[in-house]
């Protein structure tokens, strides 16, 4: 892929959206995610309502690479309103997504700003920066990612 | 199984194996210490260094991308021979060695006096001194599970060794001396049933045939590249994720840490925490090439065709008058599975000189202890030869080694 795909005009304006770049007060659920190889360092927070289990906020501070701080933007839109149940299946499918380059359309249509990362698949020394976040509020939501399992149709 | 046209044709790929020794053709019989390489994991090391080379993980150049690419897909080739659960339950070290001393070092540091370690007296070594040291440090006691008149290790001298105390059992696949292969995967479930620790040495067993540590049912498994027709410097440790992510590192540096302030460090996941500094990725891409050398033969296929070797060399030396055969026999009408490898001695004859006179005829095999000195001293001998085989060896070397030994005692003036 070259250049302009992967600094595309929509990630380059995401890195700089301030939106949910911020720090959350009222925050119920807060953790820190990093890239030790590249030096992204990201702190997210999250807003949930314990009732009706909707995450009513979702911000992000920290210091990464265009593509860290981008998806991370574009993630706390996308899970601002959204049920945790939601959120949890929106994780995997952006998830899914980095590691096989494709979804079906329906989930390309759920993630929708987020598939302008679909072609970090290609690059695998910026995947880490994409998944960042995603991975971060997996681990905030109670969910690790084994993201290196081998199955037992893998082995035959 | 394997036809000699088969191996002939497969002998082409190791150019050493032309080699000349005093005028003789090499017969090569030292694979326990060594394999050769094929040709083809020569010329992937090269390749690596002529067109992927960089250091891994640690940029977003192109030449960084290649090298990682190169890494990770090695990982996984082990991962997938060895029927890892995860691709980073791999952990890439120089040798067997090395992935041993990281099991001591850091499951040593949860152990205290009065616990006990249980190994074999088959074991090498590397399997052997690195648990002293822990005993040593720690007051935990190292014991001894012993042989039986078939040189195997029976299920009742295990029995009567584990306890409630026992906190680690380390046992070897296959011996590099007597052949003996344990029943690992019965032997650790009843170390299980104490809460032990289980640790396979795969060393003698992985480039011989089929292994899979899920079947075996460890915790921890070791085994050397080189000793399967990769280079040197790149051995294994798996180890199930969970157990590995609570071990401490062994080794301190760059590319193990999560991240790091002037006075303390938080540490990577596995595999990378055990990975500190720049690994031999060079080596770590050849072993990968050589599994697909092997896998291309077949597991199956090696085994059944060097145990077939083992057999024949086993049935013409005890035709041999006084020559003692060190390996593992068969229970009264039960079949015995050998690693292919042969300890003996001629009688009156001290090892050094056997390996001397053989030498001179072009056979290359060991002598010596062979890193079991406990096990020497046991069996009551002071040292061995040892001729061990590999799917490159012939039926015809193996009777050449059969005709040469059949003469060192007159050559050495005795009748």
């Amino acid at each position: 892929m070259d250049l302009k795909d992967l600094y595309k005009q929509l990630i380059l304006e995401e890195s700089r959206n301030q939106s949910h770049k911020r720090e959350l007060p009222e925050a119920t659920h807060s953790g820190a995610g990093n890239n030790p190889s590249c030096g992204d360092e990201l702190e997210l927070q999250l807003k949930l309502n314990p009732e009706t289990q909707v995450i009513e906020d979702c911000a992000f501070q920290g210091v990464g690479c265009a593509i860290s701080t981008a998806s991370a933007s574009i993630m706390a839109q996308l899970l601002t309103g959204k049920t945790v149940d939601e959120a949890k299946a929106l994780l995997h499918d952006f998830i899914d997504l980095i590691r096989n380059g494709e979804v079906d359309s329906e989930t390309e249509e759920r993630l929708a700003e987020a598939m302008a990362f679909a072609d970090i698949s290609h690059m695998p020394a910026r995947v880490k920066c994409a998944v960042l976040a995603w991975h971060t509020a997996l681990h905030l939501l109670g969910e690790e990612i084994v993201d290196d399992a081998l199955t037992e149709e893998f082995l035959d | 199984m394997l036809t000699q046209a088969e191996v002939k044709e497969l002998r082409r790929d190791f150019p050493i194996l032309q080699t000349k020794v005093k005028g003789h053709d090499l017969i090569y019989l030292d694979n326990a210490a060594t394999t050769q390489k094929p040709q083809q994991v020569l010329e992937r090391i090269n390749k690596y260094y002529l067109e992927e080379n960089a250091n891994p993980h640690r940029g977003a150049h192109y030449l960084a991308n290649t090298a990682t690419e190169a890494y990770t897909a090695a990982r996984l080739k082990v991962a997938k021979l060895i029927h890892a659960y995860r691709l980073n339950e791999i952990v890439f070290t120089k040798s067997a060695t090395e992935s041993l001393n990281l099991l001591a070092y850091t499951l040593g540091q949860g152990l205290k006096a009065g616990d006990e370690i249980l190994i074999s007296i088959l074991e090498h070594h590397a399997n052997l001194i690195p648990w002293q040291f822990v005993a040593k440090m720690t007051g935990a006691k190292l014991r001894y599970l012993y042989l039986s008149p078939e040189l195997e290790i029976s299920e009742q001298e295990l029995k009567e060794k584990l306890s409630s105390k026992t906190k680690i059992l380390a046992l070897t696949g296959c011996s590099n001396v007597t052949g003996t292969r344990a029943n690992l995967n019965q032997y650790f479930k009843l170390a299980k049933d104490f809460g032990a620790l289980t640790v396979a040495d795969l060393t003698q067993l992985v480039p011989h045939g089929p292994c899979d540590v899920r079947e075996i049912g460890c915790d921890f498994a070791v085994f050397s590249g080189h000793k399967m027709y990769g280079p040197m410097g790149a051995g294994v440790l798996w180890g199930k994720y969970d157990l590995l992510a609570k071990l401490p590192p062994f080794h301190y540096g760059g590319d193990m840490i999560e991240r790091v302030s002037e006075q303390d460090a938080v540490f990577a996941p596995p595999a990378s925490r055990f990975e500190a500094g720049t690994m031999n990725v060079a080596a770590a891409v050849g072993l990968a090439t050589a599994i697909d050398y092997l896998q291309a033969i077949g597991m199956a296929e090696v085994d059944a065709y060097e145990q077939a070797l083992t057999e024949l060399a086993i049935e013409g030396l005890s035709k041999v008058p006084d020559i003692e055969l060190y390996a593992v026999r068969a229970r009264a009408g039960e079949p015995v599975h050998r690693g292919a490898v042969l300890a003996f001695n001629v009688r009156d004859v001290h090892p050094h000189d056997v390996a001397t006179i053989l030498n001179e005829s072009g056979i290359a095999i060991r002598s010596g202890h062979h890193c079991a000195e406990p096990l020497h001293r046991y069996l009551g001998i002071n040292a061995t030869c040892r001729a061990s085989f590999s799917f490159y060896n012939t039926e015809a070397e193996v009777e050449q080694l059969i005709q040469a030994l059949s003469k060192v005692r007159q050559q050495m003036g005795l009748s």
